[in-house]
């Protein structure tokens, strides 16, 4: 009764006619979300969801079009609107789908039978054990949620000009959110651990941090508004190069929005920063050996000791380019077409742990958490002005809580301004790993 | 989309485990979308969800289970992989008959030019003319993206409470982005227009006045300064500033976080929460707006809810749990992004009524601060209080008079105290852009809206030393 994805694609890619190039692309998954609370099964969401896109391009016109499901006529249906839809694009003399570029995909295992079999008594479980570590750690602590989720499925992606690519994987993580109480006032943190399969998590290691994160911060004040040095950790530096990844897109280059356009072979940053794009790493959470185009995955070095040496490219960015796809065409399910963009950020982390980067620092600021990246960062001017929360830095030591004040700079200054990578590398539920990043003449903005 | 008896059957087996309430989702939404890129239409794609959800509550325990295929069969397996992700109870849900004269419909506004009559080359005319405008209005625009969508989106709720409901809603979206380039560098400017309505929303809308308005943002911004760093006087221009109500108090009023006592406002119904100037609404059934709908995602009619009167608290936001828990009527604020999603506490179209000042006296009274034309998204950590904002368009007050164009940045504040600092308030109200609010993963259309207002101090996080 269940279609095989695999040959569902197949099929609808073999149907385009002389003049049409094809891409099918279906995924089917399933997914766990258990939340408790005071020791009780909040919600447990027991997700299911199947779903094709057909991207159809012929005359250098691109239509498309998709489905929530996989029953036959409504295959059926998208295979004609997309076709249909194509008549009202514009002819693009660089579109098309991928061609095949004799890079085989990376042997790496992304499915885990040990998740696969874990029982759902024991996801509850889990999730219960976590928000009771937590509330064990400290009078002060009350627990907002704790979540235990998991997700796994196939996609399969096929085209007209060869490709057929098929794959499957699934992962998992815990993740708490904490308040700590002292009188009127109240802080929050969080914590989280990912692992290939429940038996990898580190629940002790989640909970303290949820515990200190949100114990750390009572009491805290506006800093002073001054120009310092910054310790990012690593959760937020994952954020920041989440950002900076989005500038070192070839479609932002070739559509003119990039700030690093024509900055190839440039120095942009700190020679202590090496920027690597690489989901090949099975490290990484977001760790995959094709990409949404069905294109193998490979490392791409993208700033290699401070000089810009490439972009991560799509096809179609790498054919405007005159260049190749890097195998970063990024798709966020049936339901869109491809885009162009980075897939597991890491930088490459330095030899010293977080408390020897502090101690360097005689006056300064750590910061814990950010909040408005999405609205305080433009990627195409480089303007950067995020809310934070964090430490100050005194004579080498951490010294008192501070909240609500914004930390800016431009995403251009950043990178130059790197003082020094941690060792610290964390591999977090994310496109990027973290590592704490120190970086000078920041702006902070507390009191006047 | 589902029969009557179809439901009480799935409902049956939702119950059978002994659960205090059951409800069946079910959602049918179709889309269009064209985007304009560079000069040419970019991508033209259709798109079609349909599904179910079933959720099972026993005790404190929901248990939720979906599936796309709108079978009995389907809906049977969905409703007992519910019951059982929920556990066993004694709960005395029963299913009442629902009434056979079907479910009852809640239309919010009325679609005069259904988009699906509209063709689609007509589509690409529109997009075309923002494009032209862009480009026309100065030459340092280099680029231009422009998008128009449209979205039918049909859903029927039955629960066993007996209530047994549909809504249709449509949707009409159009939005432009401009970059502009000189030697300082780019960029950006960015306009937009959503209504739950029908086509004739374009006849309300000028598509070409907002490409010229978003590249004339642009343009602007290119001489731009660094905005300040510190606490000063804030002024936001009408209809641009309901997303600080919406990071300030919006979601602290919703009731999940009330119930977890994980809010600011927690506690203080009836107590003094803003300054006397502010009166906040939360109005699903504002017709036309972009966070309107008839029915909430739980069945129930959406309604006008004032939930600060004069400064004073005097109702939280709720969904169907916590006023059950309260003992209280639901506010038809239960949403959820699509059927594969539980419904939550959500805002509609949450707004500030007008005030006794005036615009340009706000301006004015004030010596040295930021004016913001226009606001960008914002956050919120409910439990502290502390919010943020960015600011698209903004300039410098200088001696009560509006002066430089200021980079972009986010502002910081704590929302009892802002809301305290609310000074000024002027009777231009305007409602805002449409916008998407994002909760716990899950995006829902939102409207906003606000006059002419001064916040006496808020950090601005800007650069300048």
């Amino acid at each position: 009764m269940s279609v095989d994805i695999a040959d569902l694609v197949a099929s609808l890619a073999a149907a385009a006619r002389p003049e049409e190039q094809i891409e099918a692309y279906a995924s089917r998954g399933s997914s766990t979300e258990v939340r408790v609370w005071r020791g009780q099964v909040e919600h447990f969401v027991s997700a299911a969801s199947e779903g094709v896109g057909v991207r159809v391009v012929s005359g250098g016109r691109t239509g498309f079009a998709y489905a929530g499901t996989l029953e036959a006529d409504a295959v059926a249906e998208v295979l004609a609107e997309a076709r249909e839809n194509v008549a009202y694009g514009t002819a693009d003399p660089d579109a098309g789908v991928a061609e095949p570029d004799g890079v085989e995909p990376v042997d790496i295992e992304l499915w885990s039978d040990e998740l696969d079999r874990f029982a759902t008594a024991d996801k509850i479980e889990l999730a219960l054990e976590l928000e009771r570590m937590v509330l064990a750690m400290d009078p002060r602590i009350r627990v907002d949620d704790a979540n235990y989720i998991d997700g796994g499925g196939e996609m399969a992606v096929a085209t007209s000009t060869g490709i057929v690519r098929h794959r499957r994987g699934n992962s998992c993580h815990v993740s708490v959110s904490t308040l700590a109480d002292d009188g009127d006032e109240t802080q929050t943190g969080f914590g989280y651990s990912i692992g290939d399969h429940p038996g990898e998590f580190d629940l002790e290691r989640a909970a303290r941090e949820a515990v200190e994160r949100a114990t750390r911060l009572l009491g805290a004040e506006k800093p002073p508004s001054e120009r310092t040095t910054v310790i990012f950790d690593p959760f937020v530096t994952a954020q920041l190069l989440s950002i900076i990844g989005s500038t070192l897109n070839g479609e932002a280059v070739v559509r003119g929005r990039s700030l690093f356009a024509d900055r190839v072979g440039d120095i942009i940053a700190s020679e202590l920063v090496t920027l690597i794009d690489d989901p090949t790493d099975v490290r990484a959470y977001t760790a995959t050996d094709v990409d949404g185009e069905g294109l193998a995955t490979r490392r791409n070095v993208l700033i290699d000791a401070g000089r810009l040496d490439h972009f991560v490219q799509s096809t179609y960015s790498a054919r405007r380019a005159g260049v190749v796809s890097t195998g970063n065409g990024v798709r966020g399910g049936y339901s869109s077409t491809p885009g162009t963009g980075c897939l597991a950020l890491q930088l490459v982390p330095g030899a010293r742990s977080r408390d020897d980067l502090i101690a360097d620092v005689d006056h300064g600021v750590l910061v814990q958490s950010l909040s408005g990246v999405h609205s305080g960062v433009n990627t195409v001017s480089g303007d950067v002005s995020v809310g934070a929360t964090g430490m100050t830095i005194r004579n080498g030591a951490l010294a008192t809580p501070v909240r609500e004040f914004t930390v800016a700079s431009t995403i251009q200054r950043l990178l130059t301004d790197v003082v020094e990578v941690g060792g610290d590398i964390e591999w977090l539920p994310s496109r990027a790993a973290g590592v704490s990043l120190v970086v000078r003449d920041v702006s902070v903005s507390g009191t006047s | 989309m589902i029969d009557g008896d179809v439901l009480e059957r799935v409902l049956s087996a939702a119950t059978r485990r002994g659960a205090a309430f059951a409800e069946v989702f079910a959602e049918d939404r179709r889309s269009t979308g064209f985007s304009f890129d560079e000069g040419r239409v970019d991508q033209v794609t259709s798109g079609r969800d349909r599904g179910a959800g079933v959720r099972v509550v026993v005790g404190d325990t929901t248990g939720y289970a979906h599936t796309a295929d709108l079978s009995e069969a389907s809906l049977i397996a969905a409703a007992e992989a519910a019951a059982e992700a929920a556990g066993v109870g004694d709960g005395a849900a029963r299913v009442i008959a629902l009434d056979g004269s079907g479910p009852r419909r809640h239309p919010v506004g009325e679609v005069r030019v259904d988009p699906r009559s509209i063709p689609k080359d007509a589509r690409v005319d529109l997009l075309r003319a923002a494009d032209d405008a862009a480009r026309a209005y100065d030459p340092q625009v280099v680029q231009v993206s422009a998008g128009v969508a449209d979205s039918r989106r049909r859903i029927l709720v039955a629960n066993t409470d007996g209530l047994h409901a549909t809504d249709e809603v449509t949707r009409v979206l159009f939005r432009v982005n401009v970059v502009a380039d000189a030697d300082g560098g780019k960029q950006t400017g960015y306009q937009s227009m959503g209504r739950t309505i029908g086509w004739e929303a374009f006849d309300e809308y000028d598509v070409a006045a907002m490409g010229s308005d978003a590249a004339r943002q642009a343009v602007v911004k290119l001489r731009a300064r660094p905005a300040p760093t510190g606490a000063m006087p804030v002024v936001i221009a009408r209809g641009t500033g309901g997303v600080l109500f919406h990071e300030a108090c919006g979601h602290g009023l919703e009731a999940d976080h009330i119930a977890k006592d994980a809010s600011v406002y927690a506690g203080r119904m009836g107590e003094l929460v803003a300054s006397e100037l502010v009166t906040l609404v939360d109005n699903g059934s504002m017709a036309g707006e972009w966070g309107a709908l008839g029915i909430d995602d739980e069945g129930h009619p959406t309604q006008h809810n004032v939930l600060i009167q004069d400064g004073i608290l005097v109702d939280y936001m709720w969904d169907h749990l916590r006023a059950r828990d309260a003992g209280r009527a639901p506010s038809g604020n239960g949403r959820r992004e699509s059927y594969d999603c539980l419904p939550m506490v959500r805002m509609t179209n949450t707004y500030v009524l007008a005030g006794p000042h005036d615009p340009d006296e706000i301006v004015a009274a004030t010596d040295h601060g930021v004016y913001i034309a226009e606001l960008g998204g914002g956050s919120v950590n409910t439990a502290t209080g502390d919010f943020v904002f960015g600011m698209r368009e903004a300039y410098l007050i200088e001696n009560g008079r509006i002066t430089e164009p200021l980079r972009e940045g986010n502002l910081i504040g704590n929302g009892p105290q802002v809301l305290a600092d609310i000074d000024m308030l002027a009777g231009d109200f305007a409602m805002g852009s449409p916008g998407t609010c994002g909760k716990d993963g899950q995006g829902v259309p939102v409207g906003d809206g606000q006059p002419t207002l001064r916040v006496s101090s808020m950090t601005v996080g800007g650069t300048a030393a």
